[in-house]
């Protein structure tokens, strides 16, 4: 006998928030507010993290120092999506990279913009472009573009 | 058998409903950093971590990768566990196990939730079926009214009950630093006159009945640590180590309406199977301390006949008696238990670290005026799961 395979739709949202704590926010009104970036050095072996962390993950002591860095870069690696998620507030081809921040020692994860995907190179020498609208999160980043700073 | 191991150390976060100034991971961090303390050790001296939460309250899934900053948990083996209520007590067991297994000497334990980062009932409905229970019934408040209300009829058992343990473990909240509610204005009251209040008063709302506002537990932001040695180091680390005795787990339906609601069989089973373990035959008179996981106030009455410590029927009598009160034959929660601090992945690693220190002797302002020689800690979730943890003194043989 055939059955019907009955599929029943879900309904639910979760609406979640999450505290930013103050580490994370103190970088994100820097972003904000005056169109800066802050890191934070670990008091042991002197990494600066950005985004900054409470915790160094390698020493396991607070990394309480701040350090203000600029908002240029090196691009550590890069690549070229064609297709959409519908979560990237940006149209395909997008351009995503490891950004090596000035006086930083890791990478931050953002977009690459205004300049043809075939022209971005690892090596490559970036700066900041700040949103219009800045809310206090990372998408108050633009984007990075090429730069001879 | 394994080696015998014991709880060495213990960190944790006071509750409250929001911590607006930490994430997730600073949360984490502030509890591991207080138990390494209290243990006297540090992050390198930490063999192993396992970490729970429940993950549709925060939305993250990856807990033990996500949070190794906080955990100390770079470059270590890190296991993560989720049980739905039970969770802090299965993380407990599982670091028993780790270290048990003489692979690993101290495995440090963690618990956390922040309850504030999402609607609580909103992300517990996300654990139910989702074709037979999630549209007609779900979240906690109306699934243990059920029982409550069925409790009540099979024994004559009244809201004034029920109040009576709401007012027992606000009471003794009142001495733990570490409780979310401090209901200061309980201070100085008589149990009779509180217990009045409680079931009369107009701003106690009724949520679902027979279950008001005072009959549940909060929802809170909180971390805990507790840190597992084995017999080779425990001794080394803590004058007084509190040792792993027994324990068991038990599951039984997926459904709620499966649930037998007249008696709890799954705490009944895990509480028996582990006293077996221990030789105790008389439980109220052999346990020293509970710290129990009672997520709302009936289960203070029912669960401790399930758990043995009276016969059915007969747990109204026992609270009445003032035998689990502070002062009593067998205090039930110092720490002021669920009912007053509820960090959901926390709370059943809290109930075994609270049950430690008792042991220790570490418990400060809720310490038990007594000796205590076995300290009982459970774990409740999910549909009607049982975790049971008996702790002592001596050394197991």
């Amino acid at each position: 006998m055939d059955v019907e395979n009955i599929i029943y739709h879900g309904r639910i949202k979760v609406p979640y928030k999450w505290y930013v704590g103050e580490t994370g926010s103190r970088f994100f009104i820097g972003l904000r507010d005056n169109k800066e970036l802050w890191g934070n050095r670990c008091p042991k072996c002197d990494r600066v993290y950005v985004p900054p962390i409470k915790t160094c993950w390698e020493c396991f002591v607070p990394t309480k120092e701040w350090v203000k860095l600029k908002d240029t870069g090196t691009v550590e690696s890069f690549t070229v999506t064609h297709y959409s998620e519908g979560v990237a507030p940006k149209d395909v081809p997008i351009i995503y990279g490891l950004i090596k921040i000035d006086g930083a020692d890791g990478s931050l994860l953002h977009f690459i913009g205004d300049v043809e995907p075939g022209d971005v190179s690892v090596g490559m020498r970036v700066k900041a472009v700040f949103a219009e609208e800045r809310t206090g999160s990372i998408l108050d980043i633009k984007h990075f573009v090429p730069s001879n700073e | 058998m394994g080696k015998r191991v014991a709880v060495v150390g213990f960190g944790q976060t006071k509750g409250r409903s929001s911590r607006k100034d930490v994430n997730g991971v600073e949360i984490i961090n502030e509890a591991v950093v207080a138990a390494l303390a209290d243990a006297e050790l540090t992050i390198d001296d930490i063999d192993a971590i396992v970490i729970g939460n429940m993950d549709h309250f925060e939305g993250i899934n990856y807990v033990d990768s996500w949070s190794v900053e906080g955990s100390g948990g770079v470059m270590k083996p890190i296991f993560k566990v989720t049980t739905g209520g039970t969770t802090g007590t299965t993380v407990a067991m599982c670091a028993y196990y780790h270290a048990a297994s003489g692979m690993f000497d101290r495995v440090l334990a963690i618990g956390w939730e922040k309850n504030s980062e999402s609607d609580t009932t909103g992300a517990i409905i996300t654990a139910f079926d989702p074709v037979w229970e999630r549209p007609n019934l779900g979240g906690a408040i109306a699934g243990l009214a059920l029982e409550a209300s069925k409790y009540m009829d099979n024994y004559e058992v009244t809201e004034r009950d029920g109040a009576r343990v709401a007012v027992r473990e606000r009471l003794h909240a009142l001495n733990n630093p570490y409780a979310h509610l401090h209901q200061e204005w309980m201070k100085g009251m008589e149990v009779d006159q509180l217990v009045e209040l409680l079931v009369t008063s107009e701003q106690n709302q009724v949520l679902a009945y027979p279950l008001r506002m005072s009959d549940m537990c909060p929802r809170s932001d909180g971390a805990a640590a507790v840190i597992f040695a084995s017999e080779d180091v425990a001794e080394k680390i803590a004058p007084i180590p509190a040792w792993m005795v027994a324990t068991a787990n038990r599951h039984n339906f997926a459904l709620a309406g499966d649930v037998d609601m007249d008696r709890n069989t799954t705490m009944a089973s895990a509480s028996k199977a582990a006293f077996e373990k221990a030789g105790i035959k008389e439980p109220l008179k052999e346990i020293d301390v509970c710290e129990l996981y009672l997520p709302y106030s009936y289960a203070g009455l029912k669960w401790m006949e399930d758990l043995g410590f009276c016969g059915y029927g007969e747990g109204p009598k026992l609270l009445w008696d003032g035998v689990t009160d502070m002062d009593g034959e067998l205090p039930v929660n110092p720490s002021g238990g669920v009912m007053s601090s509820n960090a959901i992945g926390a709370t059943g690693l809290i109930r075994v670290g609270e049950a430690a220190i008792q042991i220790m002797g570490k418990a400060g302002t809720r310490q038990v005026p007594k000796d205590v020689n076995f300290a009982l800690a459970t774990g409740f979730g999910g549909c009607y799961w049982a975790d049971v943890m008996l702790l002592g003194k001596k050394k197991p043989a």
